[in-house]
């Protein structure tokens, strides 16, 4: 058996996005001693692409905002699926990690006053992301990162976690390798931070880079964690779809909150047509009015005016622009058109958006500053996660901790824009505060069993061993398409049993992947370790889908199309049974009576 | 039949490495990167590359293609010349691990050295946009290290030792000039990070993906700075007299 190092701390952070790094700083800072594992270099985590902003009502524009309507738009936005408490605690802390972010050297955008700016976005009733143009992420993971470096945090990089190790109930640590090397690597730990973001790289079109292979996921459920809202995926409504190279690349929803509109091929701006039942009455109903409302927007007047429809969530955009596609309305490349030229001045666009400016001239010849984009729907956010106790980030396994993406149960069945970075950086500090406190309880690092880890080992040098077989490209490409064709935005039962019988036959193939070459940054062999996870995450989330039968938030059913209240009361649970994966309906925690009044104050108000 | 291209990339490690041909379908607004995962999927499952957001915005892809430094996420193939191979080297400046990855880790140890950001209590967090943007500039680096890579003082002298390199220059201009900070970084810049080694050639500028204007907007006030503090005479004497006052070093 080859040997690994080991490794031991009091807690360990797996992920170093903007959940894992506010998670291990703040372990750290309660005197617990902290690794950080970063599957990439440290500061190229997937946090570093968000662009929009992060959701804290500061009510620096908008004097009427207050954590009570960021709570009840999060809320609507998840469809009444979130996990109250978690909904709370993020409305009413956000704006403190904002400031605090500030505070770390975090410069964003100001007021004419000089306080921090903020912008409106889908489904938030009031101007409240803070925001850098549309680099805001990177903003947020350098601030992290450098406040980190001077905090005695070890950092790992280009290291691979592969599984949670146990003692008993108890965590003991994870077991992974080292890129570079190919050597594998023991932490030993009394308590892990899940950190590792999401599972976008099991569809075909998606904005999400190769470290999103549902890693945590997979981890947790291996471990006998409880998983949450697995059925409910994020399809961005705009990405970008020609040339074929950039497909699924993201364009911000900053594009139509700075006022960009959405018009189909007959240039007419079909977001009118399509305002939910859930939202009637708050929308603009007339192109006049929308466009008075931006233009209050722009003079930084309070407007007048009903906001665009264009700014409706995510989950309802992305299902009208795939209907306009299907019904024969779309552009020249199976998109939508997305236009900002008409809106604002060059100056403005190259200003606010530069980055989307420099994208679409070198990538795509397209100057967005005169023309429309081409947009269309990208797979970009999991919904579900790790279940875990809304106040300590705990998931049902004692001592494994998730944050983030990882986590499930903050954004319900559709998640607002800009509530993604606000998430990691409250329940990332909050992860990180519990996690240190757990460690601190526990004397020594549990003990475990080497069986464990030599069954890992034989499992992940297994590729090496075959002399012919699969190739783990190939076959990422099939569950690609197939996740794509038979559990896309829309979804039925015998696409969703097609899908599950393919998952199966992928199953039998990847225990065939053969892997060329030897153990040192070997990109084919680290694929193939990774397709376990992408196999186990793609059939929770089938299964899922197929127990809801329903069409709620990102779920979308073409044999149940509309909402029902009964469904409107359970989360579906998966956990990993001694058959397989199961999945059961669990009712959601009754809301207190205070919160309840404000969902219907909105309601009347 | 699709247009095909011939790709030469760098395969070796540290043992030394040769360049090893592959032919390559091209399509429509196809960029180098999408041209390397062709040859990983169809040709060499194990050829290292790093990449994560083919969008130019993490930094992660940066090589020699042809010659340049570049993110080959951002690097469209129908730029070159038709009919001609594109050759794909690693940056030279570091240490080759594999094939196209480099060992870019002395810039995470450079960067420990710079005391974090200090912010003055003496005033409310407000600043102006203008304010803002003179450090905006700064806080747009994506860390892909291309800037390092073609520095001559680390380039061709391997100056690792007491240089700090462009990026650690704009880094510390973003702390310098920052409308909050209230740290004082210019002994750091004069002895760990050398700033005077650089002689302004601006070839970091030119390569920026990020468009920062390196030299002319952080490097040379950061340089003038430094002589302010150190080569002024009446600070010198100032100094002389008074040796507690000595700017603070990156401790």
């Amino acid at each position: 058996m080859p040997s690994y190092e080991t490794h031991e701390y009091d807690v360990v952070v797996v992920g170093a996005g903007g959940a894992g790094l506010r998670a291990a700083i703040e372990a750290s800072a309660r005197g617990a001693r902290t690794a950080l594992i970063c599957k990439s270099l440290l500061g190229k985590a997937h946090t570093v692409m968000a662009e929009g902003g992060i959701a804290a009502a500061l009510a620096n524009v908008d004097t009427r905002d207050q954590w009570q309507v960021h709570f009840r738009d999060t809320i609507k936005g998840g469809k009444f699926l979130n996990q109250w408490r978690m909904a709370q605690l993020h409305a009413q802390e956000a704006a403190e990690r904002v400031l605090e972010l500030e505070q770390w050297g975090a410069v964003f955008d100001r007021t004419k006053d000089g306080r921090i700016l903020q912008r409106n976005f889908g489904g938030h009733t009031y101007p409240r992301l803070a925001h850098v143009g549309d680099r805001t992420g990177l903003e947020m993971i350098r601030t992290l990162q450098d406040r980190g470096v001077h905090q005695g945090i070890d950092v790992h990089m280009e290291c691979t976690i592969r599984r949670i190790l146990k003692d008993g109930d108890r965590v003991g640590g994870c077991f992974g390798y080292h890129r570079e090397t190919g050597r594998f690597v023991v932490f030993r730990a009394k308590a892990v931070v899940l950190a590792t973001g999401g599972i976008g790289r099991c569809w075909a079109i998606s904005s999400n880079s190769w470290e999103y292979t549902g890693d945590g996921h997979a981890m947790a459920l291996w471990a006998g964690a409880e998983l949450i809202d697995m059925e409910f995926v994020q399809f961005h409504p705009t990405g970008m779809v020609w040339p074929l190279s950039v497909q699924g690349t993201l364009i911000t929803e900053g594009v139509r909150g700075e006022g960009g509109v959405l018009v189909n091929r007959e240039g007419r701006r079909f977001m009118f047509e399509r305002i939910p039942e859930l939202y009637r009455g708050e929308f603009a109903e007339t192109e006049e009015e929308a466009t008075r409302w931006v233009q209050a927007v722009i003079a930084g007047r309070r407007p007048d005016a009903r906001r665009p429809p264009e700014l409706l969530t995510r989950d309802v955009v992305a299902r009208a622009i795939r209907r306009e596609v299907r019904e024969g309305r779309g552009s020249p490349h199976g998109g939508v058109l997305l236009d900002i030229a008409s809106r604002r001045t060059p100056e403005e666009i190259k200003r606010k958006l530069p980055s989307m400016y420099q994208q679409f001239k070198e990538l795509a010849d397209v100057d967005i500053t005169r023309e429309p984009m081409e947009v269309g729907p990208t797979c970009h956010y999991m919904m579900g996660g790790v279940r875990v106790d809304p106040d300590t980030q705990e998931s049902t396994v004692r001592g494994l901790f998730a944050a983030g993406e990882v986590a499930g149960g903050l954004h319900g069945a559709n998640r607002l824009g800009g509530n993604s970075l606000s998430d990691l950086l409250v329940f990332g500090r909050r992860a990180g505060q519990f996690a240190a406190e757990s460690a601190q309880r526990n004397a020594s690092v549990a003990q475990v069993d080497p069986d464990q880890i030599d069954q890992v080992v034989r499992e992940s040098l297994a590729p090496f061993e075959r002399t012919d077989g699969e190739n783990p490209y190939a076959l990422h490409e099939e569950l690609r398409s197939t996740m794509h064709n038979l559990v896309g935005i829309v979804r039925t039962e015998e696409e969703l049993h097609a899908a599950l019988g393919k998952l199966q036959q992928f199953r039998q193939r990847s225990a065939r992947i053969k892997v060329g070459g030897n153990i040192q940054y070997n990109p084919g062999w680290h694929l193939a370790l990774d397709l376990k996870n992408m196999l186990d995450v793609s059939e929770a989330v089938t299964r899922a889908a197929l127990q809801r039968k329903e069409s709620r938030g990102a779920h979308t059913r073409d044999d149940f199309a509309d909402s029902d209240a009964r469904w409107a009361k359970l989360n579906l649970i998966v956990r990993q049974g001694t058959d397989g994966i199961e999945v059961s309906p669990r009712p959601l925690p009754e809301m207190p009576p205070e919160l309840k009044k404000l969902l219907e104050e909105g309601e009347h108000g | 039949m699709a247009e095909t291209m011939t790709l030469e990339i760098h395969r070796g490690d540290t043992a030394g490495g040769e360049l090893v041909s592959y032919t390559v379908p091209s399509t429509p607004g196809m960029v180098v990167l999408d041209a390397v995962h062709f040859v990983q999927a169809h040709h060499a499952p194990d050829l290292a590359v790093r990449w994560n957001c083919k969008a130019g915005r993490c930094g992660s892809c940066g090589a020699e293609v042809n010659g340049k430094p570049r993110l080959m996420c951002m690097d469209r193939v129908d730029k070159y010349p038709a009919g001609e191979p594109i050759t794909i080297r690693p940056m030279k400046t570091f240490p080759v691990i594999k094939d196209l990855v480099s060992d870019v880790s002395w810039n995470f140890e450079v960067n420990k050295k710079i005391p974090a950001f200090k912010p003055r209590n003496d005033r409310p967090p407000r600043f102006s946009q203008e304010e803002a943007d003179r450090v905006q500039e700064f806080r747009k680096c994506i860390e892909c290290f291309l800037c390092q890579n073609v520095c001559h003082v680390l380039r061709d002298h391997q100056r690792k030792e007491e240089f700090g390199g462009p990026r650690f220059f704009v880094r510390v201009a973003a702390l310098e000039m920052h409308p909050l900070d209230d740290g004082n970084r210019t002994g750091l810049l004069k002895q760990d990070l050398g700033i005077g080694f650089c002689n302004i050639t601006k070839c970091c500028t030119e390569v920026c993906p990020e468009s920062i204007h390196i030299t002319d907007n952080a490097i040379i006030p950061l340089k003038e700075r430094v002589v302010d503090e150190f080569y002024d005479p009446i600070k010198k004497l100032f100094r002389i007299l008074m040796p507690q006052s000595r700017p603070e070093a990156g401790d």
